[in-house]
């Protein structure tokens, strides 16, 4: 690491730059492949039909396990190959994109407006209503989310709406937790007393005063969530709790190629490597926010 | 210390009975029991007697003390798909899961704590780097795709090693590694994050100057104070653990709790189920315990905050 800096310095100095320094040098300040797999990856939620070349749900029954394209016995029309069932997996991952990231969107809307509404007012009155409200995030956070999931995916049956709740119970002490460390530190500042002293109501000094501070917190965690939603969404469809097939998702696909891996191993290698990059890249992503917005919070997460 | 004690085990009693209300509230939810015990020919005077026996027409907390009761004792009711009682469904489960527990530590504590502590002497290095990657997958790899790739690569293309079930010694290699993944990585930052903190306190710095040795500096004086750290995070890896038992013995078609805990919810087995919740809940909650009290007397300065 010292070597690459002197050396980049040294060219620094000399005003001749190679395209392969300074592109390096870019990507080692700018998180420019993981941000290139989210367009890619948020561009297929968005443009899914447009961009898929065929069917997700239906296959062609008489083509069943093609490989990949670069493999023999492929096709180019199958860029990925075809499952069990005959359907492109390339569509089909397309499509998973979309489950995998709406689920994630659902709930971090949810979790992060109620994480924040819990941790502005816990950190901001203190006392009693904080001592409640945190023992419940604690309480969240303490019971392992799998077992409650079951139980409750026994109870009230498996359907996606379920799971979304589910998920928005595993994420919302995360935000309160995050949130109320940081009003407690802003709460004492001069510019909150002076707006109190002026006269201005609770809800008011919340909102107005006190939520402008958190929102990079709130962007930090939320990112940083992303990945383990989109892994425990991925890993309740693979135990079969989860979304239900034929919907594409990945997790589902991975299991449906469990059956196959002595003839068909792609099947269950693409949509789990679609897993891996996106969570991956969603966790680079959420250190670098976080190194950058609020060095804070790595204290916390580390 | 005791006060430390006593407000923990408060804290656990609270966790358990808020995870026991939950799961009974859940249960009874579920429908009367009597419906899925009594089939169409039970006459009206039998339904009632039942419901007599099983404390049906009493209040809610009374019911839920008799739960409460009957579960302490591991009676959680007729398994619905088994036709047994579901404590002796459950109880056969219990030694896989521990072994392949044990397994996955093992190769945890083997691989991240080394990994650590080289990662935070050699910061920077080759060694360095690789332990970050395994880190980076450790979070971002789905548990169990990794299983199934290791089945492809070393029992499929090469043939080394069983695909499933459970048997000699060569059975436990895959499963251990999948659930142990994330723990390994887990040991590994907080092993690599917390040296480096060691390293570069005063005490160290002061021993270098007196002109120790690097290698008694890193073993006496570095290590046993860094160990520290994985400790207190040993309660979160369990819970990694528990999400991971159940992943990974799907995958492996292993016969432990937590595939069981899949089946039950597949056959709508709610006793058993139930059975595998509670016990998973109160070694979880238990385990917690025990790290806090451990970590409370290693580290004096826990205990007053």
């Amino acid at each position: 690491m010292a070597s690459l800096a002197d050396s980049v310095s040294f060219e620094d100095a000399s005003g001749q730059q190679s395209i392969a320094t300074r592109s390096w040098r870019f990507m080692r300040r700018w998180p420019v492949i993981p941000a290139v797999i989210l367009v890619v990856l948020v561009a297929c939620a968005i443009f899914a039909p447009l961009l898929a070349p065929h069917n997700h749900l239906w296959g062609d029954l008489r083509a069943p396990n093609v490989p990949p394209a670069w493999l023999e016995g492929g096709s180019a029309k199958y860029l990925l190959g075809t499952d069990n069932l005959g359907r492109d997996l390339l569509s089909r991952i397309i499509y998973g994109a979309r489950i995998s990231l709406q689920v994630a969107a659902i709930v971090l809307v949810f979790g992060a407006v109620g994480g924040t509404v819990v941790g502005l007012v816990s950190g901001y009155l203190g006392g009693q209503v904080d001592e409640v409200l945190m023992r419940f995030v604690d309480l969240s956070l303490a019971i392992p989310f799998i077992l409650v999931a079951l139980t409750v995916l026994i109870v009230l049956g498996q359907s996606l709406e379920v799971i979304i709740a589910l998920l928005i119970l595993f994420s919302w002490g995360g935000f309160a937790r995050q949130v109320r460390a940081e009003t407690l530190s802003l709460r004492t500042l001069d510019y909150i007393s002076l707006a109190k002293v002026a006269g201005a109501g609770t809800t008011l000094i919340l909102y107005k005063h006190i939520l402008p501070g958190v929102v990079n917190t709130i962007i930090v965690v939320a990112t940083l969530q992303v990945g383990s939603l989109i892994l425990t969404e991925s890993i309740l469809s693979f135990l079969g709790v989860g979304v239900q097939a034929p919907t594409p998702a990945w997790g589902l696909m991975v299991s449906d190629g469990r059956d196959y891996l002595d003839t068909a191993w792609w099947i269950a290698l693409f949509p789990g490597m679609a897993i891996f990059l996106t969570v991956l890249a969603f966790n680079f992503i959420g250190d670098w926010l976080r190194d950058r917005f609020d060095p804070r919070l790595r204290q916390l997460n580390d | 210390m005791r006060n430390f004690a006593i407000r923990r085990f408060i804290y656990m009693a609270v966790v358990v009975f808020a995870t026991t209300a939950l799961v009974f509230v859940l249960s009874r939810l579920t429908g009367d029991p009597r419906n899925v015990l009594l089939d169409e020919y039970t006459s009206l005077e039998q339904y009632e007697a039942w419901g007599k026996k099983m404390g049906l027409d009493r209040p809610l907390v009374v019911q839920y003390g008799i739960w409460v009761a009957n579960a302490a004792r591991g009676d959680f009711g007729q398994s619905l798909s088994q036709r047994t009682n579901s404590f002796d469904v459950i109880r056969q489960r219990i030694p896989g899961t521990l072994q392949l527990t044990v397994g996955a530590f093992i190769f945890a504590f083997l691989v991240g704590v080394p990994l650590g502590v080289l990662s935070a002497v050699r910061r920077g290095s080759i060694l360095d780097y690789t332990g970050r990657v395994f880190a980076l997958f450790g979070q971002a790899l789905p548990p169990f795709w990794l299983g199934i790739m290791l089945i492809l690569i070393f029992a499929v293309q090469f043939e080394l090693l069983p695909p499933y079930g459970r048997g000699g010694i060569s059975h436990y290699i895959l499963p251990s590694v999948t659930l142990g993944w994330l723990a390994a990585s887990g040991f590994l930052r907080l092993m690599r994050s917390s040296m480096l903190e060691v390293l570069d306190s005063e005490f160290v710095k002061f021993a270098r100057a007196k002109g120790v040795s690097s290698g008694w500096i890193l073993w006496k004086h570095a290590l046993r104070n860094a160990m520290l750290a994985p400790l207190t995070y040993a309660g979160l890896l369990l819970a990694g653990l528990i999400t991971g038992t159940v992943v990974t013995e799907t995958v492996f078609a292993w016969p432990g709790l937590g595939r069981l805990a899949v089946q039950s919810v597949k056959a709508n087995d709610f006793p058993v189920m139930t059975g595998v919740v509670m016990l998973f809940a109160v070694v979880y909650v238990g385990m917690n315990f025990i790290v806090d009290i451990a970590y409370a007397y290693l580290d004096p300065r826990i205990r007053y905050h």
